[in-house]
């Protein structure tokens, strides 16, 4: 069993495969030169916390050797060769397969306007991206973020409370445009604001110059901001090229059918990287999302000793913003009605009903406490398919737990 | 030490309790029995009461790691350190935990 790429969802693999209780050699590459570490905590507490904050590792090395995992670090897969099973490393090492995973994730997805060469513009994936941040911020320096997601949001975030200065420059009419319903954005922006984030949403940037050893980003209409940072957080582009090369499908990603397999049944793949169909919203989707990514790992291991089993898992995502969390369970769509839950000063809960009644979605953003039980709950009725009723929904005297049944 | 009164949970329902600068969460049982392990989860400081349970398992509300609650033992990624347990004794309509 090898698997190329060893991040959240190749090293839940690599742990996955032995519980399931294969034997055999399990050999996990990866391309950086440490052990599999979280990414989440790198736009949060490795930014802002006060001393050396180490990398939080997904393994520790004594658990690798428990589990007799192979761990080849700094090493890149340069090809598959899927007739002879083999793949071919950086150090041209050949290793051979009886069963593949692809669990390459998501690079950072690059400006496509002019960028002078001297600028100092950042991207953040990596754990030297987080340090490289962190040696910039500091009170006082001016810090542009392009894009309004959850990366460059975060960062936003981490960085005011450091004491910088940030703008957060989006091209959209408003922020998270794709994975947040706008009520839940609007609060979400109102929060940045009061913390002294400032955000210039419809603002399309043309380029960016260098200026004294600073950064100059240049907007269309004519203003200009001065900055000792620029974070790029525009999104990511899936990691397909090796297995495109190999000749297998892509589409949005490397195209799985929904037991996690590639149009090489012998070849699987897991994450960021790979897009699959899911039963729930009759749709084809790529998550990049922390929780899919090691849950999918697992059940990738799962179907490579030959479980057959499809993927349904409900897609989740958290993120932290300041003091609260968001959270969403399932994907909503444009038409979907949403149903506001009242919980009070401590946060806002907004449910999603499909045409046909069933729950679809749930998001919600406040303290971790008042939000993190009723989106569990509503995961559940997504996955059982049920259709509350929505005056049952928004009523707040009604325990979501009666409404499992 | 006395935590909370016999009814003040149902079943599956749990409860946080502080006592000098600790944290602990009472959980109740399907049968009704009281248990107490450590409050935060051993992934991050997150307080479990405001987990889901089910069955024997409680479910941290950040990450999904998840401790069977009458051992403290972790369950499932990403915790995998175990938390603590405390014995727990009822006394007339009184819930007891043991420091
Ligand atoms: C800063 C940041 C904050 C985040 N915050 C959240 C959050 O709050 N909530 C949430 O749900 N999600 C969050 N995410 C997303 C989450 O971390 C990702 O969805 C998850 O890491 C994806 O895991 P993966 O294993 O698919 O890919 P990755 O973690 O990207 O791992 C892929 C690994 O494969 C390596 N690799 C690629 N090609 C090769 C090759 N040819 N040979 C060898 N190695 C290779 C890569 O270098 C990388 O190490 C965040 C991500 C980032 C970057
Ligand atoms: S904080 Fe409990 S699982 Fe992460």
């Amino acid at each position: 069993m090898v698997i190329v790429g060893a991040g959240e969802a190749g090293t839940a693999a690599a742990v996955a495969l032995r519980e399931c209780g294969w034997r055999g050699p399990v050999i996990l590459i990866g391309n950086e030169v440490m052990l599999p570490y979280e990414r989440p905590p790198l736009s949060k507490a490795i930014l802002v916390e006060e001393m050396n904050p180490g990398p939080k590792l997904l393994v520790t090395p004594e658990r690798l050797a428990e589990l007799a995992i192979d761990y080849l670090q700094g090493r890149n897969v340069e090809w598959i060769d899927r007739a002879a099973h083999t793949v071919t490393l950086s150090d041209g090492a050949q290793l051979a397969y009886e069963r593949l995973l692809l669990t390459t994730g998501a690079r950072p997805r690059k400006l496509s306007v002019p960028v002078a060469p001297e600028s100092r513009i950042a991207t953040l994936r990596t754990y030297a991206d987080a340090l490289a941040i962190r040696q910039i911020i500091r009170r006082g320096c001016e810090v542009v973020v392009i894009g309004g997601g959850f990366i460059g949001l975060e960062v936003a975030a981490s960085a005011v409370s450091r004491g910088a200065s940030v703008t957060v420059v989006e091209a959209g009419p408003r922020l998270l445009t794709r994975a947040v319903p706008a009520p839940v954005a609007e609060l979400i922006r109102a929060k940045h604001e009061r913390a002294g984030v400032r955000i210039e949403s419809g603002a399309m940037v043309e380029g960016i110059d260098a200026h004294e050893g600073r950064s100059k980003v240049v907007l269309a209409d004519g203003r200009t901001h001065l900055a000792d940072l620029v974070l790029v957080g525009i999104g990511v582009v899936p990691n397909v090229e090796l297995a495109q090369a190999a000749g297998l499908a892509v589409d949005n990603g490397i195209a799985l059918d929904e037991t996690l397999t590639t149009s090489d049944p012998h070849v699987f793949a897991a994450g960021d990287c790979c897009s699959f169909p899911h039963r729930l919203y009759g749709a084809r989707m790529r998550l990049e999302a922390w929780r899919n990514a090691w849950q999918q790992g697992a059940a990738a291991a799962a179907n490579m000793l030959g479980a057959n089993r499809p993927y349904e898992n409900v897609p989740w995502f958290w993120s932290d913003q300041y003091d609260e969390t968001l959270q969403i369970a399932g994907l909503c769509r444009e038409e979907n009605v949403p149903v506001a839950r009242n919980l009070g000063a401590k946060g806002h809960l907004f449910f999603y009903l499909a045409a046909d009644g069933r729950l679809v979605a749930a998001c919600a953003f406040g303290s971790l406490g008042a939000i993190a039980k009723e989106i569990r709950l509503a995961e559940i009725m997504i996955v059982r398919g049920l259709a509350p009723k929505a005056e049952a929904l928004a009523n707040p005297a009604v325990n979501i737990k009666s409404l499992l049944i | 030490m006395a935590a909370c009164a016999l009814d003040a949970l149902e079943s599956e329902e749990t409860l946080r309790f502080d006592h000098e600068g600790r944290t602990f969460v009472i959980t109740r049982s399907p049968e009704g029995d009281y248990f107490a392990i450590d409050g935060h989860c051993s992934h991050e400081k997150v307080h479990l009461a405001d987990g889901v349970v089910d069955g024997y398992i409680i479910e941290c509300p950040k990450h999904f790691g998840t401790f069977d609650y009458r051992t403290g033992e972790s369950q499932a990624p990403p915790a995998c350190i175990d938390l603590r347990s405390y014995e727990v004794k009822v006394e007339g309509n009184t819930v007891f935990i043991k420091i």
